[in-house]
């Protein structure tokens, strides 16, 4: 044989450490482990973020039980502690939030996916996504100095003028209320919704929509009465995606909410949230039950939060089985 | 005939309406982002100035003041941030791709999801307990901490879904030639994947870059100089946020000046980082 | 290069070694010693993707220095037990093989299987260039198996262009992206890719069937060159070709090995009726 012996399988044998060396070097094991470990570590993470809210609430959840949820003293000298103030905040921002914004992002979300051509469709969803990547203190910044003066000087007046008459536009106000966290909040979350809604518009088949055009609809009502029905459950899933957002978004909201924590039916009314309220005292806090009730509010909206991507999660899931 | 005629036209004037409304839904909400960008080019510009990248903090009605200790104090948060999330993050992406059984994978992607809907603001609960409660002081270390827990899911997603799109022939190619998987996955896969990868990180980047409320109990904030990694330490998005919410109007105008630096910088990141991907994904369809 | 010996002897041996590779593969083939030696040898191999049975009692002998065509039609199982060979089929889960198959007479299924992917090497379907320089490309088996001298490596690759008949289109552009090659070109880089670790065995699963027949050609006249220091084994699904290249022939059908012999006898004097069918065109 012209190639040398070597070469062609007449190996020396090789020692047991000679094997595992070089089984060490390829590496196998190493890579496995290391991977194993750090997806360990990811899991041990979330572990423990839940074990130390946990923890760190017990002073709280000893003192107060669930009654702290429906309570709405919040006196930090006198040791009382209730959540209901920001519990309201949070909701009640959350939830006008939505108002605006669902209707504007998934009206867009339809002229994106079924009007604008697709390079115009892609180009504008580029950009509104931007939207999402700015700093929610940059929103803060904008809401400070250009909205609540706007509320306040302009949108209130003519609020109290035409709708006056309604509780929800009662008192005075300086233009930091739960009307300016709403509507700030509502400019946050409006790119989720556009986004998920109409990747979910798109993916509806396009057969859908030529059964319903070879019968003679229009665009609008092949939109209105065939797509947006079998989008339906995504776009309900892009709604909780962002609410969940809404309910967690601190700096923009606490920068333009008054952080009074008041029950008001008001929406001129300054307000508190639980994010905005953690975010201001917490630095400060002292005395071990008051950090132990700001953890708890904590684990509150953690929980809140869980739920609410949970339950998007379960739209979305139902979502994409459908289509494929 | 002529009931036709009308039911006709009035389905066309809905039809036009409606649909003329939804795009001028979708105008409102770019122009709410030209808008912001405008606005705060005009005014963060006026105040930009030499000190401002150069300078510590002054009082208010002092003037030379400026947030070099932000933009540094900034710098060392996010290298900390990026040194623990990143690794711990990709490499979880990597076990997820190559690695784990389906079962597994289901639980470690559903963490990874719950680790994200987390908000900023709790995740900075948890530094402040495990690492400001132990050392008695706010640190960098805390700060750092808080971000790089909130990039490791954004780490893991991305890892996973670009080794993934690295096509099997490629893994037996290199392993038909003698590669252990290890050296496949390092050698071959993750190269092939990186221009992805490096997009992945950078949006990661931008995103934490800007996050404001998980700093401020943990990094706290700095009219000075922070030495080492110990001590509390003034970041940028804090300064915007203590300035803006402060009752002085130069401090205003600083506030302004240092939204558009971040603005800019996390929007450039964002877009130079998006179509690189988009460039990706359109190469490998042809 | 020597498999094994890379820490203990040091460069200084490998150096030698590479340069009596180069040697040996330039001289005209007097190693074989019996058309009958047997370089690979399967005994009753049974292969199952979990519960599934892909491969029933396979026994068969392919012999040194010749090259051997398993035909049939899609799904028959040739493609399958190709990757048996050099144990390709690990990468999926849940498969499990039975039976003996042997390199040299030494155990397949025992083996270190990077040492087997060494001496048996694989070209795939459809070629899969890594995204790296064309250098890089057929450095890479090399580097693995622990060559990193710039200029051993540089004679290797040479080498192993040369021997791929690919050597003269590229050799300006080594620097260049793999994946900026035409189709043929690319093949023929996987094939020089698979020959830079020097394979006693080169495994080929259907080479040629997404290539023009100018590409396809010039890969065919590229195996009879090959093939007399190397062991050539190919799935085709074209019979045309395994008439035109190969020595021997097997046929597979739904997992089973219907017949096995050299070619001449296969394609006009068939034992088996379906093998006859098969070759007829009545089926497949």
């Amino acid at each position: 044989m012209a190639t040398p012996a070597a070469l062609t399988g007449n190996l020396p044998p090789r020692s047991a450490s000679r094997v595992l060396y070089d089984r060490l070097r390829g590496g196998d094991e190493i890579a496995y482990l290391l991977t194993l470990a750090c997806t360990v570590a990811t899991l041990l993470i979330v572990v423990f973020l839940i074990g130390e809210l946990w923890f760190r609430s017990q002073a709280a959840i000893k003192a107060f039980g669930l009654s702290f949820l429906f309570s709405s003293t919040w006196n930090p000298n006198g040791d009382q502690f209730g959540a209901l103030p920001f519990i309201y905040g949070t909701c009640i921002t959350s939830f006008l939030a939505l108002l605006i914004a669902v209707p504007f992002g998934v009206a867009s979300a339809i002229f994106l996916s079924e009007m604008a051509p697709p390079l115009l469709s892609n180009i504008f969803t580029f950009l509104i996504e931007l939207l999402a990547a700015v700093p929610s203190v940059i929103y803060g910044l904008l809401g400070v100095f250009i909205l609540v003066p706007i509320i306040r000087l302009n949108l209130v007046p003519l609020l109290k003028h035409t709708l006056g008459f309604l509780p929800l536009f009662k008192g005075s106000t300086f233009g930091f209320s739960f009307l300016s966290a709403g509507l700030v909040l509502s400019v946050m979350i409006m790119p989720f919704i556009v986004s998920v809604s109409r990747e979910v518009l798109l993916a509806v088949p396009v057969e859908q929509r030529e059964a319903a055009l070879a019968l003679g609809a229009t665009k609008w009502e092949t939109t209105w009465q065939i797509v947006l029905p079998n989008a339906k459950t995504g776009i309900l899933g892009s709604i909780f995606l962002a609410l969940a957002r809404a309910l967690g978004e601190t700096m923009a909201v606490t920068m333009v909410i008054g952080n009074t924590p008041v029950i008001s039916a008001s929406l001129l009314s300054p307000g508190y949230s639980i994010a905005a309220v953690i975010a201001n005292e917490f630095a400060e806090a002292n005395g071990a039950l008051y950090v132990s009730s700001l953890i708890f509010l904590g684990l509150v909206l953690f929980g809140l939060t869980i739920v609410i991507n949970a339950i998007a999660r379960i739209f979305i899931v139902m979502t994409s089985r459908r289509f494929g | 005939m002529t009931d036709r005629a009308h039911i006709a036209t009035h389905r066309k004037i809905i039809n036009v309406l409606m649909l003329s409304l939804s795009g001028l839904c979708t105008l409102l909400v770019l122009s709410v982002l030209f808008f912001i960008l405008g606005y705060l080019l005009v005014h963060g510009v006026k105040s930009l100035n030499w000190n401002f990248f150069t300078k510590l903090p002054k009082p208010s009605g002092e003037t030379g003041g400026g947030m070099a200790n932000a933009i540094v104090g900034s710098g060392k948060i996010l290298l900390l941030a990026t040194c623990i999330g990143v690794p711990i993050g990709a490499l979880t992406g990597v076990f997820l791709a190559e690695y784990s059984g389906k079962q597994f994978a289901f639980l470690i992607r559903y963490t990874a999801d719950l680790l994200n809907g987390v908000p900023s603001i709790v995740i900075g609960i948890f530094a402040y307990s495990v690492v400001v409660i132990p050392m008695k002081h706010f640190s960098a270390w805390a700060g750092g901490l808080a971000l790089g827990i909130m990039m490791i899911p954004i780490s893991v997603r991305t890892t996973e879904e670009f080794l993934l799109a690295v096509p099997n022939s490629m893994r037996e190619g290199a392993m038909a030639l003698g590669a252990t998987k290890a050296r496949t996955i390092f050698t071959v896969v993750i190269p092939a994947a990186a221009a992805g990868l490096l997009s992945g990180l950078m949006l990661n980047l931008a995103r934490v870059a800007g996050e404001t409320a998980p700093l401020l109990f943990t990094a706290l904030g700095n009219m000075f100089w922070s030495h080492g990694w110990h001590e509390p330490t003034a970041s940028l998005p804090v300064m915007i946020y203590n300035y803006a919410i402060s009752p002085a109007d130069d401090l205003h105008q600083q506030a302004w000046a240092a939204g558009f630096v971040l603005l800019s910088l996390v929007l450039f990141i964002n877009v130079t980082a998006r179509l690189v991907i988009q460039r990706g994904a359109g190469a490998s369809r042809r | 290069m020597l498999p094994g010996d890379k820490l203990v002897t040091g460069s200084k041996q490998q150096e030698n070694a590479v340069k009596e590779q180069a040697a040996a593969a330039q001289m005209p083939s007097n190693q074989t010693t019996a058309t009958e030696e047997s370089k690979l040898r399967a005994d009753s191999v049974n292969f199952y993707y979990g519960n599934f049975q892909a491969l029933h009692d396979i026994t068969l002998k392919i012999p040194a220095y010749k090259i051997t065509a398993f035909i049939g039609p899609s799904g028959c199982g040739k493609s399958t037990f190709l990757r048996t060979i050099n144990r390709m089929n690990e990468m999926l889960r849940n498969t499990r093989v039975e039976g003996s198959l042997t390199l040299d007479g030494s155990d397949i299924l025992g083996m270190d299987v990077t040492t087997l992917r060494r001496r048996v090497g694989m070209v795939f379907q459809k070629s899969n260039p890594f995204p790296k320089s064309i250098f890089d490309n057929i450095a890479y088996g090399p580097r693995v198996n622990g060559t990193t001298k710039r200029s051993l490596l540089a004679e290797t690759v040479e080498r192993s262009l040369t021997r791929a008949a690919l050597w003269n289109e590229v050799k300006d552009k080594l620097n260049k992206p793999a994946t900026a090659l035409s189709g043929g070109q690319q093949q023929r880089l996987c094939i020089a890719r698979a020959l830079a670790v020097d394979p006693e065995v080169l495994l080929l699963d259907e080479p040629c069937s997404a290539l023009d027949p100018i590409a396809t050609l010039k890969i065919e006249e590229l195996l009879f060159e090959l093939k007399q220091q190397t062991t050539i084994v190919i799935v085709t699904h074209n019979m045309q070709q395994a008439a035109r290249l190969a020595d021997f022939t097997g046929f597979f059908l739904l997992g089973k090995l219907i017949e096995f012999d050299d070619t001449r006898v296969m394609f006009q004097n068939p034992h088996k009726k379906e093998t006859e069918d098969y070759i007829t065109g009545r089926f497949g």
